[in-house]
Formats: C-alpha cells, structure tokens, sequence
C-alpha cells in the first residue's frame, strides 16, 4: 500500500505546526503585546462604587457644632427593572404627586443620562413625610430604591457667608481638581470655609470595585475586596467664631445694607462676621435649593454678597486715627500738637467744613480726634504729603501709601474665606492720570484722603483690622476663622500657618498708639460716639460718616474694647443709614457688650436690640426694586411658573454680580464695570465731594 | 483471546492518548465551572445536581467512559464490517432531522431525546464518515491514483458535509473539509491543497483589496510569470495557454464567483462575519436574501463583532499568566456570548493567560503528533487512514475554534473537542478517539 507517501506526514505536521504557531502569535499578540484589551476589560467589568465619607464639621469658639450633617432621601430608578402594570407606576406617581406623562418624561430622563441599566436619580431630597410613605409602598414598586444622602444643616440659622455652601462640581472644576477623586455629581465646597477648607472638610473617598455583568449587574467583589479603600472622614475645624455673637450680628444687621466684622485682636480669630442683607443657609441645602438659589441671585440687594469682605467703603472720619498715626511717626506731630480751626479748612481754596467752630476743639490730638475735627486732619494729612524730608508731593504720598498698605490698606488681607476685595489706595499713577500728567498734583487736590474720603476704599475686614493694630500697638495677626484642624497634618499647617504669623506694622512707638488711643476712649466718653458706651467698660471708638453722592451717607464705626486689654476690636458698616453714631455705633456697642459681658444686661439695651433689629434702613430704589419684581411673579405665575432662573454655582458668579450701584454707590469696582467707576472718578465730581465734605 | 482476558484488554492501548484525552476533558469541566461559577450560589452540590452546565458536563463524562469502554472491550473487526453500515445509518439519521429535528439556534440538526438532551447527527456522522471513507480506501480494488477513487473517496466525505449545510451548520461542514488531508496522506496529488489555499487567500484578497487594483495586481503577477517562463514558453505555447486560463479563472473568481457568493448564497450575518474578520464592513442590501426578507416586510438585523470583540477582550485581558482561577471578571461578567460552547476558549485564556494557553495548545499539539505518529505505525490502510481521519477532524476542530475566539477566522459555531460544553460533541470525540485506540490496540492484526 502507499507507504511511499510517509514523507506526506511531515508535511502535515509542518501543516499544523504553522496553524498553531499563527494562533500562538495572534495570543501573543492579544494578551502580551497589546494593553487595549485590559483597559477595554475594566471598563467593561469593574464597577468603581465611590463611598462618601461624612463630610467635616465646623465648630465656633465654645466647641459648638455651627453646621451638622444630616441624612436626606434620594429615590433612584434603575429603568430596566422597572416591571408592572400602568396601575403600579400610577400609585407611585399618586405618592410622588406627579401625573403619569410627567413620570414617563422623567424615566426618559433618566435612561438618557444613564441608561437604562444604571441607577440613576429619580427624586432627590424627598421630604420626610414623602420618604415616610414611599418607605411603605417601596416594595411594590420594582426598580426603585431609596439611598441615603448626606447634607449640610445649619441649626443657628446663621453664618451662611462665612460657611459658604456646597455645589454640584461642573466640568471647569473637575478639570481643576483633576486626580483629587471628584467625580461629576459630587458636592464641594463652592464659597466660604467649605471653599477654603475643601480638602480637610471632604476628607477621604472610599473606593469600592465590584465585578459587574454585561448587564451592569453586581456579582461581587473585584479582587475580594483588597484593593478597597475604605472612607476617612472629613477633619473638624474650630473656629474663633462665636456662634451667639453672630446671631446677635445679623439680627442687628437685619432689613439693613452693611457689613460688620469683629475680631479678637489678641489672634486675628474672627468673632463674627456678617453681612446684609443675608440668607437662611438651610435654604441652600435641600430640595428647594435650585429655587432659592435663583431668587438669591437675582435679588437686587445681592444677599449673596459678603459686605464684610466685598463692600469697599470710604472709611470717612474713622480714618483719622491713622493719620494721626502715620503723622506721630513721621515726627510731623506730636500728641500736644493742635490746629486752629474755627469751623472749616480753608487753606486749599475751597473750605473743608467741620462740625464744630469753637476755639480749642483742636486743641491737641486728643481732642481733635474726639471732636473729630475735619480741619485739624486735613492739615495733618497735608504735612504728611508735604513733609520736607521728601523732595516732593509725590514721594511723601509714596511713603504715606507705604503706611496704609502696612495698615493692611489697599491690600488683600488673605483671611480664610474666598473673595476678599483689596478696597483701594490709590497709586500715584492714578492721581498722574487724574490730573493729566506726573506731579500736577499736589496735597491739597488730594486734600480729602486725609478724612477717608477721595479715592480711598477700605472693606469692613479691613477697618477691623486697623483697629486691631491700634488695640495691639503695632501688629497684628492676618484676620481668620479657623483657629485648629483636627488631627492637623503638614498640607494643612502650610494652610493655616500664615495666620499664627505676627504682622508687625512698622515700628510705630508705643507713645503714639497710647495718644491715638487716649482720643478714641474719648470719643466715647464726651466725644461723638457717647451711645456706644458700655458700663465699666473702657471703649477706644471712631465715628464716620461717609459721604455718597447717591444717597444717604453710609454709617461706620470702628472700636476696640478694653482699652488697657483689647478683646474685641469692631468695625461696622450700614449704607445710607447717615451718621456713623445713629446706626453703626449702638450696633458695635451692642456687640462689644454681649462679646465682653457675654449677655446684654438689662431691660434698656434688650429694648436697644430689638429697636435697631427692627428698623428698616434699606434703600428706597431697593424697596421699590422688590414692589415691581413681587408683582410681576404674580403676573408671572399666572403665565408660566416654570421659568426657572439660570444656576451658576461659583465664586466667579458672586464676584460678577457684586456691584450694584444702587445699593453701593461709592463702591469701586476692580475691573468689570467702568461704566459706573467713571462716575467717582471724574475731577468734577471730586470737587463736589470737597464742598460737601464730611462733618462730625 | 478471553483466557488472559484483563491482560489483553489493556495490552496495546496507546496510555499517552488516554491520559491526555483525561487532562482535556477535565480542562474541560473546568473551564465550564469557571463560565458559570457564582461565588453565592455555587455549592458543593451544584456539582451533582444536574442543573448546571458543569454537572452536566460531568454526566456527560461518565456517558463518555461508559462508551469508551465498550469500545476498547469491543473487537476492532467491529469497525471494519460494519463501517459502510455506519456511514449509512448516520447519513439515515441527518435526513432524519429534517423530518423530526428541533430548532435550536435556527438549525434544525438536532434529534430531541427526551428529558432535555438533544442529539445532533452531524457530529456523529464525523465518526461514521471517517470509518466509511477508511474502510473505502483500505479496499485492496482500490487504486487511489486513479481520479475516479478520488471522487468516490471525495463523496464519501463530502456527502454529510453537504447535508450539514442543507441543515445551515456551517461550521461542522468546514470540518470535513479536514478529509481532504487525510486524503492529501494516502495520495491525493498535493497540487490540490495548494489550489485549495490559493483559493482562501483569492477570496480573502478579494475582500480586502478594490476589485480593479487586485485584477491589475492579477495581470501584473501573471505577466511576470510569463516573462520569467518566456524560454519555455517558446518551447511549449501550452504553458503560455495554462497562465491565461489561471489568470482568467482568477479574475472570474474575484470579480463575479466572490460576489455572487457574498450576495446570492450566504446569508447576510454569514457575509458580514467573514467581512468583519478582515475589518470591513458588509452592505446588506446587496443581499439576495436580505433582500427578500425586506419585500416580505421583515427586517434583517445585521449582527456586529460583539461576540469576537468581547471574545479578544477577555483573551486578551489574560496578559502572560493571566487573572487566576476564578478571577476572571469578563467570564464572571458573562460578557463573551456563547462562553461555555464555542467560546469556552476565553474563560482558559483570561483565568490563566498567555501562559496556559500556550500549555493548552501544547497538550493538543501533543495529541496530534501522537496520533500521527500512531497512524504510521499502523499496518493496516484502514486504521492508519481512520487515525488521519481522527487528527485531521480534531485539527479543524481546535485550529477554527480557537483562530474564531482570537479574531483570526469568521465566528461559526463549531465547538472545541473534548472542552466545550456538550453532550453529543464530546461523545463523537470519545468515540473518535477510543475507536482509534481500540484500532491501534489491534495494530498487529491487518484489517481491511
């Protein structure tokens, strides 16, 4: 037979040599030489479950909780298992009180961004009542699950600027924060402390990997669970805030425009800070979140705006003490030193009028500063731009810009919350281009800086500051609310060192700071600002009255209480309510009291709060701004309820919509709005402000 | 022969076969287990219940050894007598299904049992055949160099491939393509072979490349043949007629046999899956089928490369030593269709990667050449083309199976021998294989 085809074996072997050889290169190939499939095989098999961790609490002064977490409900959907009749899905829209197109609508939704095989959310935040019932009915209803969710609750009610709120992170910030775990969906901090503090509060992500099937259905553990992280909760902070103290603060700024800020001079720690008009924080958690949000961000009155840090302000007469101060160390003036004025300031053409004209309240330092004498000032600051030590104008206002930026003046102050403003100490270019060209200016066109007016700016941050340095003599520690993180690491000393640092202003000797000090307890005592005395209690004060060519001049007024051991050092600031001693000076008292005394004593000052908490001191324009919007949303609602405002949640949008000259009509804004900086700009204006100068 | 009953028994069997045939069926079960393994459910008694894939499998086996030993108990002269009969009851049992045959995945090749277990014909007809066309050749009247056995010998393979497709099983009429190299052995001229893969690598070059760049790549290959043979040419005008006549078939091939296949024979999912081997896409429209089914208003769904593209995930997720036994999360996912039939390949691959596939293959190579090796021992033409029958049908078996789960041939439903999950697959390969060892048990014995 045909053995004589043997040598056909080998070649069928070689046959199935080569076949298997094709098949080990395309393995090779496959399994070795390409990472596409491994990567194709995790994304198709490994579901990341993200676990939350609880999210940091912020406590105040006297280890109180100021913000809690709280659990709220989601009802999710995973739309493949949605199973039954019309009927069933009929009894859950009746729960959820939606019609069935609505519930149809919603499921395609959900289907869109998810798919149908993903859970996604079906109802956020229900209502404990809503949750009640479906809690009940649940089982009936396949495909629906309710997950528990953590949100932020403000039981005080309060702070809400200074705690800032949570929002859904946008594509913008997952770019920024790429590598930190956020994941679209996620809440971070978008304002405030929770802004600030993100990384501490947000604590540690857990991640879990589970094997899911083709249908995105769980089978268990990736790896049995060793690659999972567990969560690490978020960090506690503790603040210098007292919670009672900042209650008591926006109680008093209540249906007022202004800001207020109180610190302990001793620290830098921040005792309260408050703005209005303000807002309930609860109202920016929850389910009616997205709505509040628009109604808060349209108001006229920017309840969203932080005074505090953003209202730049001109300090007015509570300016003086510092150019008492720079004047005192330049050797210009000593405390005995005293102008003759009788009743204005002449020697700059047009007068700068002052309250008072009899003889001898100028006296000396002390008694100009608690007469406030405009005159005496003006001729202050005018020595100071003249000095001869300086070959020109210009270099002796270089010098005293040197003071005010050391001041913490026309500089950020870097404290602890996001969105602080500079205010404004005009460089020397700016008056160059005022007055058209390089020295065509001198002191006296720039006469009015000298009472806080002119172009200078300062926020209510940093008039707090300023008397922090008068109460220190000389330093001061950078303004802030977090005093200690728990279990504080290195990243987080690079982050709160800066505030355990002492400033130190330049070496301005004791002797002056006493003089300053000296006429401030004064202006308490028999001088401008006699409300604000507290019993038993030495109290260093300025009024001021800042001048505003658009209404009613703002109220202001800065402290620091005790004298001989500073505690407390103030600075209030409420638009168009007139004379810093009206409005701003009890508001300051009332504080320091409670600050000091811990509670307010007697049936006359409780009288005193609710009094100042009840008055009305909004602006008209703004009243009338809420008249048309409250009749329009009834015209509105009977058109169309469902137009809901555009929701932007970020830093950014605040500081777009800071400005509002109705409501701030002195303030500079930094760069978006020239319109309306023009108008404080203009050489003919600032003539008006020199004949209307401030009197107290 | 029965005074030393139990020492001739074993006496000649061929133990490399049995113990590899063993190690495969086991691979086998595992890798079913792995398919189907939840860690919640899955019990010791999962094994036994009879619910499962794996258990089943296990039933199987024990059918399997039952069978495989009345085959090594059973006379080889069995065999050889009763081969044509057979051949005939199994072509008798493939007609059947078109009478009594059940439904299962659209082709009717299956004859119900009873009690859930299915019997396809086709895979024991593989048996049959091999037996049938030994049989034929090993016949001393036989001559085959002459064309006419060659064509009968041809028949005798071709037959059931033909009805398996009448029965639309594809796949298990491309094994008996696998006869053509038994008969490649036993003398068919080689030429064949070679005309067969020029053909494979036409077709494939038709699909890949524009059909007026291949015919111009045709003329050139031709022309330069001419011009390289131009001596001989002008001794012999035949050689020059010959180079016309392949040019011309070839140009007919690529540009109306391909075509017309593509369009008028094969369905469109079988169109599209030779199409998206090569990476291209298949415009069903052009599809005569596709086509009628559209005027009968129903419409034809196209089928995408899920299945090949979540098999080479999975594969390929293996890396060099692969996830581990149990740890396979594309197998736990069920992301690979089909997983513990046609697939089953993918579970081994992704649980012990490259490694163990190389192992895996190497066990199946080993098998090969021992059965190779164990057809040219053989005296007799009937056992030595029967053992090439065997190794040429596993051959087509593994090299389709696996070259379909890493991409490299069109996805037809033809299971792994001896591995894939299935009663009547594994009982044929048993058959197979115990017969062949029964055959070389008796290897001194010249059969006919």
């Amino acid at each position: 037979m045909p053995v004589y085809n043997q040598s056909r074996s080998r070649t069928i072997k070689i046959i199935f040599i080569i076949v298997f050889l094709i098949i080990i290169i395309q393995l090779l190939n496959l399994q070795i030489l390409s990472s596409e499939y491994k990567l194709q095989a995790e994304s198709n098999a490994v579901y990341r479950k993200v676990i939350y961790p609880d999210r940091g609490i912020i406590y105040d002064r006297k280890k109180k909780a100021i913000l809690e977490n709280i659990i709220m409900y989601d009802l999710m959907v995973t739309p493949s298992e949605i199973k039954g009749t019309d009927t069933d899905t009929a009894s859950l829209c009746t729960i959820l009180g939606i019609d069935s197109a609505e519930f149809r609508k919603k499921i395609i939704a959900c289907i869109v961004k998810n798919s149908s095989y993903k859970p996604s959310v079906f109802e956020p935040l229900l209502s404990q009542e809503l949750y009640a019932r479906l809690n009940e009915n649940l089982y009936k209803f396949s495909g629906f699950y309710i997950t528990e969710r953590p949100v932020r609750a403000y039981p005080y009610h309060s702070a809400a600027h200074v705690l800032g709120y949570l929002g859904e992170v946008d594509t913008n910030f997952l770019k920024r924060h790429k590598g930190e775990g956020y994941e679209s969906g996620d809440y971070a901090g978008m304002t405030g402390l929770e802004r600030t503090y993100e990384k501490v509060l947000m604590g540690q992500r857990g991640v879990s990997r589970f094997i899911r099937d083709n249908k995105s259905r769980i089978q268990g553990p990736y790896k049995n669970g060793l690659i999972d992280t567990a969560p690490i909760a978020g960090r506690e902070l503790y603040t210098s805030m007292d919670i009672e103290l900042q209650q008591l603060a926006e109680k008093l700024l209540q249906n007022k425009i202004g800001g207020l800020v109180a610190i302990n001079p001793k620290t830098g720690g921040i005792l309260a800070m408050a703005t209005g008009p303000t807002y309930d924080p609860n109202k920016l958690t929850g389910k009616e979140r997205r709505k509040n949000f628009g109604a808060l961000i349209t108001d006229t009155a920017r309840p969203l705006l932080n005074r505090a840090i953003k209202g730049q302000y001109p300090p007015g007469s509570t300016f003086k003490p510092m150019g008492a101060l720079v004047a005192l160390d330049e050797g210009i003036i000593t405390p005995s030193y005293g102008y003759p004025c009788s009743g204005a300031y002449y020697a700059c053409g047009r007068p700068v009028k002052c309250t008072h004209a009899w003889r001898g309240h100028a006296a000396n330092l002390r008694l100009a500063l608690a007469n406030s004498c405009n005159a005496y000032f003006s001729n202050v600051f005018r020595m100071t731009i003249d000095n001869p030590a300086y070959p020109n104008a210009q270099a002796g206002y270089i010098k005293w810009k040197e003071y005010m930026n050391a001041f913490g003046l026309g500089v950020k102050l870097n404290t602890d919350i996001p969105g602080e403003d500079d205010g404004n100490i005009p460089d020397t270019a700016a008056y160059n281009k005022d007055f058209g060209g390089f020295a065509r200016w001198n002191s006296c066109n720039i006469l009015t800086l000298g009472i806080g007016q002119d172009r200078m700016l300062v926020t209510p941050l940093q008039m707090a500051n300023v008397m922090c340095i008068i109460a220190n003599k000389g330093y001061y520690y950078t303004p802030h609310f977090v005093d200690s993180i728990e279990n504080e690491n290195t990243a987080d000393t690079s982050l709160i060192n800066k505030y355990r640092i002492k400033h130190t202003v330049t070496h301005i000797s004791d002797s002056s700071f006493e003089a300053v000090q000296l006429g401030m307890q004064d202006v308490t005592i028999y001088g401008t600002a006699t409300i604000a005395r507290i019993e038993g209690v030495n109290i260093c004060a300025k009024t001021g009255t800042a001048q505003n060519p658009h209404g009613k001049n703002h109220s202001i007024f800065v402290a620091f209480a005790p004298r001989e051991d500073p505690k407390i050092a103030i600075a209030v600031v409420i638009e168009n309510a007139g004379y810093g001693a009206t409005w701003a000076a009890p508001i300051a008292s009332l504080m320091m009291e409670k600050y000091l005394k811990d509670s307010i004593a007697g049936a006359k000052r409780n009288a005193e709060v609710e009094r100042i908490s009840k008055a009305d001191l909004i602006p008209p324009a703004i009243k009338n701004w809420y008249r048309v919007r409250d009749s329009l949303r009834l015209a509105k609602l009977q058109i169309d309820a469902n137009a809901a405002p555009v929701f932007e949640n970020n830093i950014e949008t605040s500081k777009r919509v800071t400005y509002d000259p109705e409501a701030e009509p002195n303030r500079k804004d930094d760069k978006d709005s020239t319109s309306s900086k023009k108008d404080i700009l203009k050489p003919e204006e600032k003539k008006i402000k020199k004949d209307t100068a401030n009197h107290e | 022969m029965s005074s030393n009953y139990p020492q001739s028994v074993s006496k000649g069997i061929d133990w490399l076969v049995v113990w590899l045939y063993a190690i495969l069926v086991t691979i086998g079960i595992v890798c079913i287990f792995m398919v189907e393994y939840r860690p919640d459910t899955t019990t010791v008694n999962s094994f036994f219940s009879g619910n499962t894939n794996y258990s089943k499998q296990i039933l199987f086996t024990g059918i399997c050894v039952i069978v495989a030993t009345f085959i090594i108990l059973s006379d080889s002269k069995l065999y050889t007598a009763f081969a044509n009969l057979f051949y005939v009851f199994g072509l008798l049992l493939m007609i059947a299904t078109f009478f009594i045959g059940k439904n299962i995945n659209g082709s009717r090749s299956w004859i119900p049992l009873g009690s859930g277990f299915n019997l396809q014909p086709a895979e024991l007809c593989k048996v049959f055949a091999a037996l049938a066309l030994a049989k034929y050749l090993s016949q001393t009247e036989t001559d085959f160099t002459k064309l006419r056995s060659q064509i009968i010998a041809a028949a005798i393979a071709m037959v059931p491939a033909l009805l398996s497709i009448f029965q639309n099983e594809t796949g298990l009429a491309i094994v008996y393509a696998g006869f053509f190299i038994v008969m490649y052995r036993e003398g068919l001229p080689g030429i064949i072979l070679v005309i067969g893969f020029s053909l494979g690598v036409l077709v494939v070059a038709t699909l890949v490349i524009a059909p007026n760049t291949l015919a111009i790549i045709l003329t050139i290959i031709a022309a330069l043949i001419i011009y390289i043979l131009w001596r001989q040419i002008k001794r012999n005008r035949g050689i020059l007629f010959t180079i016309m006549l392949i040019w011309a078939i070839c140009v007919g091939i690529q540009r109306f046999a391909v075509p017309y296949m593509f369009n008028g024979v094969f369905q469109c999912y079988q169109s599209q899956r030779i199409y998206s081997m090569v990476g291209k896409d298949y415009d069903c429209s052009q599809n005569r089928h596709a086509q009628e089914e559209t005027i009968l208003g129903r419409s034809v769904i196209k089928p995408d490369d899920y299945n090949v593209r979540q098999s080479k995930i999975a594969i390929g997720s293996g890396g060099l030593l692969g996830k581990g036994f149990l740890n396979g999360t594309q197998t736990r996912g069920q992301y690979v269709p089909e997983q513990h039939t046609d697939f089953i390949f993918t579970s081994l691959g992704e649980a012990f990667g490259f490694a163990g596939s190389f192992v895996f293959l190497g066990l199946y190579l080993l098998l090969l050449f021992r059965i190779i090796r164990i057809a040219e021992r053989q005296r007799s033409a009937f056992s030595r083309v029967y053992a090439y029958s065997v190794a040429s049908i596993l051959f087509l078996h593994i090299a389709i199976n696996i070259c379909m789960t890493v991409g490299l041939f069109p996805v037809i439903g033809i299971p792994l021998p001896l591995v894939s999950y299935g009663g009547s697959s594994l009982l044929t390969f048993t058959a197979l294989i115990f017969i062949l060892i029964r055959l070389d048990a008796d290897r001194q014995m010249v059969l006919r």
